[in-house]
């Protein structure tokens, strides 16, 4: 059953992304050349919504509508962050799409993201086979 | 402003994006994000003998497999039915073969870096950032600073 209601939350995902044109590489371009703000828009008004809804989700001390505490957990900061980070924003203006854009230039008919797909796992992969030894 | 046809403005879909965060959160108790679903993908097509170095917990990151797919399908929902010309979201040079191999090189960035940095845009850009984590803001600043450096280099050759 929650898997059907992840699948609608991913679906609805899916259709902002991709209305919002976020998914494409040619916005993502636009961005990095500092050629339009849509991106910085985007993402900021996104950013300023979050922060004011989980202000009020933490004043209020809301639980889920199973009546559990909410889950966030911190990500705490290692190395990999700064370099691994910068390594994506690589990857991310080269093919113009970071991981949930990846599903949706694929949902919306752009075929060659199969290949970002497959490179993005590839690369998944040898991550976690060489993680021991790089720096954290 | 025709919503169904034309794309949407960011203050639009900035502000809806930035309603998941809460959403999950109450609905599903997950924290947005979509990166670890690599991993998922990766382990189910690798032996049972290999599925032990993602380390992966099946409890937080389980459920974004199904979410990718949702993304997948609401995007087709889309390219099918709520855009009035046909989407274009890659450019020429990317349906050839040189173009699918950049995108080979570029996806093993995408997939090395977010898994290495803990996290993607969704995960660290937009969830992080909105639950005030420093480790997501430098994880951030650190995907513009790579996407930045590229976009730089790409145009001086």
């Amino acid at each position: 059953m929650n898997k059907v209601l992840y699948l609608l939350f991913g679906v609805a995902f899916g259709i902002v992304l991709t209305k919002a044109e976020v998914v494409s590489w040619f916005r993502i371009q636009d961005m990095f050349q500092f050629k339009e703000l849509h991106m910085y828009l985007i993402i900021g008004s996104a950013v300023a919504v979050g922060i004011v809804s989980m202000q009020i989700v933490r004043r209020l001390k809301l639980k889920s509508l199973s009546g559990e505490e909410l889950k966030f957990q911190g990500k705490p900061f290692h190395k990999g962050f700064i370099i691994g980070g910068m390594m994506f924003g690589f990857g991310w203006a080269i093919t113009g799409a970071c991981p949930g854009p990846i599903f949706a230039q694929i949902g919306a008919g752009e075929m060659p993201a199969f290949f970002t797909l497959a490179g993005a796992l590839s690369g998944a992969f040898l991550y976690h086979s060489v993680k021991g030894k790089l720096p954290q | 402003m025709d919503l169904l046809n034309s794309p949407w403005p960011w203050y639009v879909a900035g502000p809806l994006i930035g309603l998941f965060v809460p959403v999950l959160l109450i609905v599903v108790n997950k924290m947005l994000g979509i990166s670890s679903a690599f991993d998922h993908l990766c382990m189910m097509a690798l032996p049972t003998a290999k599925k032990a170095i993602f380390a992966f917990k099946d409890e937080e990151n389980g459920w974004k497999l199904a979410f990718s797919v949702g993304i997948a399908l609401g995007a087709f929902i889309v390219a099918q039915f709520m855009s009035s010309a046909p989407l274009r979201f890659l450019p020429e040079q990317y349906h050839t073969t040189e173009g699918y191999v950049k995108l080979f090189l570029g996806g093993m960035l995408v997939g090395f870096g977010t898994r290495y940095a803990n996290g993607c845009t969704s995960g660290h850009s937009i969830f992080g950032l909105s639950i005030l984590q420093s480790s997501s803001l430098k994880a951030t600043l650190a995907f513009f600073a790579g996407g930045l450096l590229y976009t730089g280099i790409a145009f001086l050759f």
